[in-house]
Formats: C-alpha cells, structure tokens, sequence
C-alpha cells in the first residue's frame, strides 16, 4: 500500500493569501464599545460603570438601537425554527412516551428536527411534526463550527451533482443519496437501508472532503458555496481534496466564483 | 545554592533580565479543533490550555447551580516538566490547590450568570515548568477562554514577583523561586485593575508589601498589551477569512 508523509512546517496565515483588510469593528473583553447610553445592550456585551464593554473576542454588529458583539466561535444556541440534526443520546422515561415513541425513535438514532421552543437556561426542546423530519439512514455526517452555517430559507438541498444534504444550524451536516422517490406516507421513521451504488457514494465522499476543505478555511456553508467547491474539486482525486494546497487552491477559486457571482 | 547572586550590583539577574522584565512570552490560540477553546502559551513555561463549554453538568445532576455555571478546574503537569521526573502528574496535593487556585481565578472573571445550570471545564497542562507556573497557566487558560467564545469580565493576567536586596523582581524563574525569597502571584483583571487571585507563602514585611504589589502588576499589564495583540491578530484574521 502505497503511503505519503509530510513533516511539520510552519504555515502562513491563512489571510495573508487574500491580501484585503477587514472593516469590521473588532473588539476583545474588556474594550470599551461606547459610552453613548442610549444603546440596548445584546450578546457579548455587559454594562460597567455608564459604558458598554465587550465580554467576547468579535466583531461588533449594530442594529439601530441594538449593539451585540458576534464571538468567531460559539457554542450552538438554539433559535426557534432553526433545523438541528444530532443523535439521541437519552430520553425521558415516562409511560406515554414509551408507548407512543419507543416504536419509532431509539436511542442511538441519528434524527432531524425542529426547535419548537427555547427555555430560559437555553435548553431547547425540539419536534419532529412534519414529514421531512425524522430518523435519518444511510449517509455521512460532517460536523463543523455552528458559525459556519449560514441562515437560509431552507436547510434541506437536494444538490445536481447528486445528492442530498441537510445543514444542521448546530454545525452538524447530514450528506446522503438523494431517495429515488419521496416516501410520503412513510415519513421518516423507516430507514432506507438498499444498498447505494458505487457512483452515488463517491459523490458523497466528495462532497464530505469539500465540506471539511470549506470548514477549515473557515469559508460559511450554504448551497451555492458548496456546489461551487464540488466543482472546483472534480479535476482532482476524492483523497487529494484534503491536502493542504490543493484544499487552499480549492477553496481559493469557491471565492472567487462567489464574489464573482455577487459583483 | 550558595554564593548565587540572584541580583548583580549593576542590575542584572541571572539569567540577564533587568528587575521588572518580563520573559519572551508567545502565544497561540485555536491549537486543538476538537475543542470548544484552546490556547498554548511559552513564557519560559510551556503550558496548554482546552476548554469545554459551557455544557450540561457531568456526573450528579444535583451539584448543578440555578443561577449560573459551574467552573471546573485541572491541573495536570507533564512528568517530564520538571527537573526530576514526576511520579504523579495528576491527583497529588499540588495539583489538587493549584486547580482549585484557577477555579477561584476565573469564577471571578467569567459571567458565569449567562450560563445557569451548566458546566465549563478547563484543562490546563504544563509541559515545561520554569517558575511562575500559575501565571502561565491563568494566562494560557484565559486566551483558551476567549477561543471559546465564553463571556468574560475583562482578560486575566497573571504574574509572579518577588523580592531581593530591596529590589522588587517581576517574573520569577525557577532558580529565583528555589532560592527561597517571598513570592507573590497576582492575577488581574487590567481594565478595571481588580484584583482577582492574590497569593503568598513566605514572610514579607508589609512596609515592603506595596512595592512587590507594584511590580507585579505592572508585569501583569505587560502580559495584558501581548495577549491583547495575539488576541486581535488571531480575531482579524478569522474575520478575514469569513469576509464582510
């Protein structure tokens, strides 16, 4: 079996290679924001002594009367609405619950749901009350920072190069074989488990190495980004995606194919 | 160590520091990806620091707080950081007070209210100990905090110093520290100048107390102006990287 090593070497930032300046506002705890009291105070941010000071590394974002400080890397809080795919790891045990749900979910399972709501110590309590919800069967899980996954008006593509993927607002990304037809009556309680064909798995694969390339050049995920990523990626093999330069080279033309699309 | 000056006539220590100057220090943030924070510091200490959080309460549900997060704490010196290798690096009374000098340091420091009912742990490793271990560690585990995006007060840094031939010395190294002078640990917060962890174990006159006091927080407002950098490079660069 053929194998490649590569020793450390120091690598550059990651920025210098873009060459363009940021415009943000960025602070660190402890900075000051403003002293004008006329501001509403949101996250990262904490009142001292008639002023406003940060209390996480970020950007400041202001929206009219509201000033928030946005942290590079946060852990998921949860919103109404927003789509989570996650494994269930325990559930309550009450006599209803093992009636009616035991059938269906198990723990251990890998589902798709929805926040219905969110208490006040940001716990969040989620539902599965639609079809498009529910147990999810045979692909491939990515899991990235929640910060990278950009608000959409949906978070379920079914992409062109051939399969389907569910972007998790919790940064956990669910890549599978676009089904053949949808299963309406069923829902999603019965996992499809007919085997997939060697093509739709190495589309999968690739599309899993460009998610992983897009997440450690911190670029944000949504559809098109990682649709462009894909195609940047055919010329080279499935494996070599992950090497550091052809990742950077990758990922280099996703950009410029974005802001192109933009301007 | 007998005949070892630790303070020369003309003003030099031994290793060739002035009085109040510090070690080089480098820093880096973000070293682990499979942690929510992490941080690797060398200020003639090696140290790493990873933190997870904040999450729900591991083990008993019942040591959970209502109205805000619990901070745990550990230390954990590499056997190989000392000059005689270490049987234990876990477990032993050192490392038991020393975890729970870092939990006192950063309950000050992290709004720990945003978070009720929920636990941060931070782990702090030394892989290389030269004196001023609680300093490196409390300087590591707050840009580990930041990393994490966990909300806090302001920085914490920390610097030890001590006291030779009437002169206040910042920055203590392991052969300044065995030669059995006061040492002081100090970690502040150095926007607001608050004190968050004082401590000393020797006998110090208190005439002299003020001016020790003085010169470890000066060193810790240095530590302050190089985190601070480290800290907005590592942000611009991230908000590069995410574009506008």
């Amino acid at each position: 079996m053929a194998m490649e090593m590569r020793l450390p070497v120091a690598r550059k930032p990651l920025s210098e290679s873009l060459g363009r300046e940021t415009k943000k506002h960025l602070v660190v705890p402890g900075d000051t924001i403003t002293t004008d009291t006329g501001f509403m105070r949101g996250h990262g941010t904490y009142m001292g002594e008639e002023k406003l000071i940060a209390s996480v590394a970020g950007s400041v974002e202001r929206v009219n009367k509201l000033v928030c400080v946005k942290a590079l890397k946060t852990r998921y809080n949860g919103e109404v609405g927003d789509i989570v795919v996650g494994r269930i790891t325990e559930r309550r045990r009450s006599a209803e619950d093992e009636l009616a749900m035991r059938g269906f979910l198990q723990e251990g399972d890998l589902i798709s749901a929805e926040v219905q709501a969110v208490f006040s110590d940001g716990a969040v309590s989620l539902h599965t009350r639609s079809l498009k919800y529910g147990k999810l069967g045979q692909g491939v899980l990515v899991q990235v920072s929640p910060s990278l996954v950009k608000r959409q008006k949906t978070h379920f593509h079914d992409l062109p190069c051939g399969a389907s993927v569910i972007l998790g607002n919790n940064g956990f990304v669910w890549i599978y074989p676009t089904p053949e037809h949808k299963e309406e009556d069923a829902g999603g309680f019965i996992a499809n488990l007919e085997p997939v064909s060697l093509a739709d798995r190495e589309v999968i694969s690739r599309l899993r190495n460009c998610i992983v390339s897009l997440a450690t050049q911190r670029m944000m995920l949504y559809d098109t980004s990682i649709l462009y990523c894909y195609e940047a990626s055919l010329p080279h093999q499935i494996k070599d995606i992950l090497k550091p330069e052809i990742m950077e080279e990758i990922v280099m033309e996703t950009r410029q194919r974005l802001l192109e699309q933009e301007g | 160590m007998a005949g070892l000056e630790l303070l020369s006539d003309q003003g030099y220590r031994v290793d060739g520091r002035r009085a109040g100057e510090l070690r080089k220090i480098q820093a880096r943030m973000g070293v682990f990806a499979q942690a929510d924070g992490s941080a690797y510091i060398e200020q003639g200490n090696t140290a790493l620091a990873v933190v997870y959080g904040p999450h729900e309460i591991r083990g008993s549900r019942a040591r959970a707080l209502p109205d805000r997060a619990l901070v745990n704490c550990q230390y954990s010196s590499a056997t190989f950081s000392t000059g005689e290798r270490k049987r234990r690096p876990h477990g032993d009374r050192k490392s038991c007070e020393m975890g729970l000098q870092l939990r006192q340091t950063f309950e000050a420091a992290v709004l720990t209210q945003l978070h009720p009912r929920s636990q941060i742990d931070i782990y702090v490793q030394v892989l290389q100990a030269d004196g001023g271990t609680y300093a490196a560690c409390v300087n590591a585990a707050t840009l580990a905090v930041l990393d994490a995006g966990i909300p806090m007060r302001d920085f914490v840094c920390a610097c030890s110093a001590g006291f030779v031939d009437g002169t206040a010395l910042a920055d203590l190294s392991h052969v300044e520290e065995a030669a059995g002078g006061p040492q002081l640990a100090l970690a502040l917060l150095p926007s607001s100048g608050q004190i968050a962890l004082l401590e000393m174990d020797a006998r110090l006159h208190e005439d002299q107390l003020e001016q020790v006091l003085e010169a470890a927080a000066q060193a810790a407002r240095d530590v302050h102006t190089l985190l601070d950098r480290v800290v907005r490079q590592h942000v611009q660069e991230a908000s590069i990287l995410l574009g506008d």
